[in-house]
C-alpha cells in the first residue's frame, strides 16, 4: 500500500470559475520524500489542503494512510503533521508555549518526542520565551515544523518550508529532513526553488494545476533530449538579446553567469553569429541540464 | 558604467537597545549597476534598506541616496526612488491601470505623461487586453512584472527591490530580470535582495551581510575566484555558515 493515493483529482474554486487542479494522480510510498515543485499558483497548496482533509476534491479520490480524504478525515488528522505555507501558530504564545499546546492537543508531551524536533528546536530553544509573532521568518519556519512533528506523525506535510529562508538555512532544513525519512517518516514538501528537487526522491513538477513530469531527479533531467549549450560573454544583456534574435535558437535563457541555449545546426554558426553582433568574450561549452532546464522546456509555449 | 555614485554609506549603524542590528557599514553603488544585497535572514538586510530609503533613521554612520542624506533629507530620497517587494507591491482591488494611474499621480508625474507613458507601458509588458482587469485576478508573476515597472515609472534614480521574485516561475523570473537589465541600461541604479543564487550571478556586484557586517563586496566572478567556488551558493554558504545570529 501507498501511504499517499492521489487519483484523478479535480479541484476548482469560486463555482468552478477558477481551476485549482486538473486531473492530478501521484502515489507516494512509505518512508519516501516526495518533492511538489512548481511556482506560486500552480496548486500545490490546494493539494496539501485536500490530503490534509481541509477540501473536499471536486471530483476524484485521494487516501492518506489507507484513509479516504473524505470519508476518514478524522482517522487522517490524527496521524499526520501539516505544515502550511502560511504562518499559523499562535502570535500571541511563546516559542515554549506554542509546541507545548500542540503536544498537548496530540496527548503527548515534548519530552516524548524531543529526539525528533532536537536538531531543530535547539536552534531556536535560545528565543524560547520570545512570542512567535515577534520572530522572524527563519525562525517562524523552524517552529512550526517542531509543531508539526511533536506527535510523531506518520506522515508530515511541509508546504513550501524554505520560502523565505537564506541558502544556508534552506541546505540545514533538507538535511533535517533526510534525518526524519530515516524514522521512517513519509514526506510531502513543496518548494517553488527547482534547484531543491534534488533532495527529494522523486518530484512531481507541477504548473498550472497540471502535473508536468513525475520521477526521480536524475530521470527527469535524463529525459531532457536536445543539446544544451553554456554561453557566457561580457556584456550579459547583450547577449540574451542577441541569442534571441539568432534564427536557429529553439530557445535561450540567463541561467546564473551562463546563458542556456537549445540551438538547432551546429554551434559554431551561432558563435560567429554572436561575433558579428559585436559581442565579445565569447565562452561556449556543453551542460547538463538540471531540473530547472527541464522544467522550463515542459512549460515553454513558444 | 560610469563613476557617478548615487548610494554612500559610510559606517552606517543602526542599535535597538543593546542590539546592533547594521554594524558599521560602507560601501558605494554607481548609476546603472545593479548591486545585489545579499545576507542570511537577520544579518541586517531589511534594516540596511529601510535606512537607504529614508524610512529608518541611523544611529550614527553617514548615508546619501540620490544625493540626499539619510538624516535630513527623508522625503527628497522618497520622491527620487521607486520601491517593491514580494509583500507590497499594488493594490489588488484596482485595475492594472488604476494602479498605473494612482503611483503616477503619487509621485507627481503630470496627467498628460501618465497617459502617454500608461500605453508604452502596456504595449511593453503585452497586457494591453488586459488593461482593465483587476490586479487581484494576474498570476504571480505578472503582478510583480507590472510592480516593477509601476515602481520605475516615475523614471527614479534608484529603484529598491526586496526578494522581487520569491515563488516566481523559471521562466517569468527571467523576465523581470530582463526588465532589471533594461532599466540598469536606462542609467536606473538597480539595488536588488534575493535568495536565488543564480540572481546573484546576474548582477554587476554584491554585498554580502553576515550579523550586521558586509563580510564580501565584490563582483562576482571575484566571489567565486577568492573562495574557490563554482557557484554563488556555495560563497554565499562558506561565507554564512559561521554566522552567530541565524535570526
Amino acid at each position: 500500500m501507498n501511504t499517499i493515493e492521489v487519483k484523478d483529482i479535480n479541484k476548482s474554486y469560486e463555482k468552478g470559475k477558477v481551476t485549482a487542479l486538473k486531473n492530478v494522480s501521484f502515489n507516494v510510498g512509505k518512508g519516501e520524500l516526495f518533492g511538489l515543485i512548481g511556482p506560486d499558483g500552480a496548486g500545490k497548496t490546494t493539494i496539501f489542503r485536500l490530503l490534509t482533509t481541509l477540501l473536499i476534491p471536486d471530483s476524484g479520490e485521494a487516501k492518506v494512510l489507507g484513509y479516504d480524504i473524505v470519508k476518514d478525515y478524522k482517522q487522517i488528522r490524527n496521524l499526520v503533521g501539516y505544515m502550511p505555507g502560511k504562518f499559523s501558530l499562535y502570535a500571541d504564545l511563546t516559542i515554549e508555549e506554542n509546541l507545548n499546546f500542540f503536544a498537548t492537543l496530540f496527548g503527548t508531551t515534548i519530552e516524548e518526542n524531543y529526539h525528533l524536533i532536537k536538531d531543530i528546536y535547539e536552534q531556536i530553544a535560545p528565543f524560547k520565551k520570545r512570542r512567535a509573532g515577534k520572530l522572524s521568518g527563519g525562525m517562524k519556519q523552524k517552529l512550526a515544523l517542531c509543531c508539526a512533528l511533536i506527535h510523531k506523525p506518520e506522515v508530515l506535510f511541509l508546504d513550501e518550508p524554505t520560502t523565505g529562508i537564506d541558502p544556508v538555512s534552506r541546505v540545514e532544513l533538507w538535511d533535517m529532513l533526510q534525518k526524519l525519512k530515516t524514522e521512517g517518516i513519509t514526506i510531502l514538501a513543496s518548494t517553488p526553488y527547482m534547484d531543491e528537487a534534488v533532495r527529494c526522491d522523486r518530484v512531481a513538477l507541477i504548473q498550472e494545476g497540471e502535473i508536468l513530469n513525475i520521477d526521480t531527479p536524475d530521470n527527469i533531467t535524463g529525459q531532457f533530449n536536445k543539446k544544451l549549450y553554456a554561453i557566457k560573454a561580457g556584456n550579459m544583456y547583450a547577449l540574451l538579446k542577441a541569442l534571441k534574435q539568432y534564427p536557429e535558437t529553439d530557445n535561450s535563457y540567463a541561467f546564473g553567469e551562463y546563458a542556456h541555449v537549445i540551438v538547432n545546426g551546429d554551434v559554431e554558426n551561432l558563435k560567429s553569429f554572436l561575433e558579428k553582433q559585436g559581442i565579445s568574450g565569447i565562452e561556449v561549452r556543453n551542460t547538463l541540464p538540471t531540473i530547472e532546464d527541464t522544467f522550463i522546456a515542459e512549460s515553454y509555449k513558444p | 558604467m560610469n563613476n557617478n555614485i548615487v548610494i554612500h554609506a559610510h559606517d552606517l549603524t543602526k542599535k535597538f537597545g543593546n542590539f546592533t542590528a547594521v554594524d558599521h557599514i560602507s560601501f558605494e553603488v554607481g548609476t546603472g549597476e545593479i548591486f545585489g544585497f545579499l545576507g542570511a535572514n537577520g544579518a541586517g538586510k531589511t534594516t540596511a534598506m529601510r535606512m537607504l530609503c529614508g524610512l529608518s533613521h541611523p544611529t550614527s554612520g553617514e548615508a546619501s541616496v540620490a544625493g540626499y542624506n539619510v538624516y535630513k533629507q527623508q522625503e527628497q530620497i522618497k520622491k527620487n526612488i521607486g520601491y517593491m517587494s514580494q509583500k507590497f507591491s499594488l493594490y489588488e482591488d484596482l485595475t492594472i491601470v488604476e494602479n498605473i494611474q494612482f503611483y503616477g499621480g503619487i509621485y507627481g508625474v503630470k496627467p498628460k505623461e501618465i497617459k502617454e507613458r500608461t500605453q508604452i507601458l502596456l504595449k511593453k509588458l503585452n497586457i494591453e487586453n488586459q488593461a482593465k482587469s483587476l490586479v487581484g485576478s494576474l498570476p504571480l508573476g505578472w503582478k510583480q512584472k507590472l510592480a516593477f515597472s509601476v515602481a520605475i515609472f516615475h523614471e527614479p534614480k534608484i529603484v529598491f527591490l526586496d526578494e522581487p521574485t520569491s515563488g516566481v516561475d523559471p521562466i517569468t523570473r527571467r523576465q523581470f530580470w530582463e526588465l532589471i537589465y533594461e532599466a540598469g541600461n536606462q542609467g536606473i541604479t538597480v539595488f536588488v535582495t534575493t535568495h536565488y543564487m543564480d540572481e546573484a550571478e546576474y548582477c554587476n556586484r554584491i554585498s554580502l551581510m553576515v550579523d550586521g557586517k558586509i563580510a564580501a563586496m565584490d563582483t562576482p566572478a571575484n566571489l567565486k575566484q577568492q573562495h574557490s567556488a563554482d557557484n554563488m551558493g556555495d560563497v554565499f554558504y562558506a561565507l554564512a555558515r559561521g554566522a552567530k545570529r541565524s535570526e
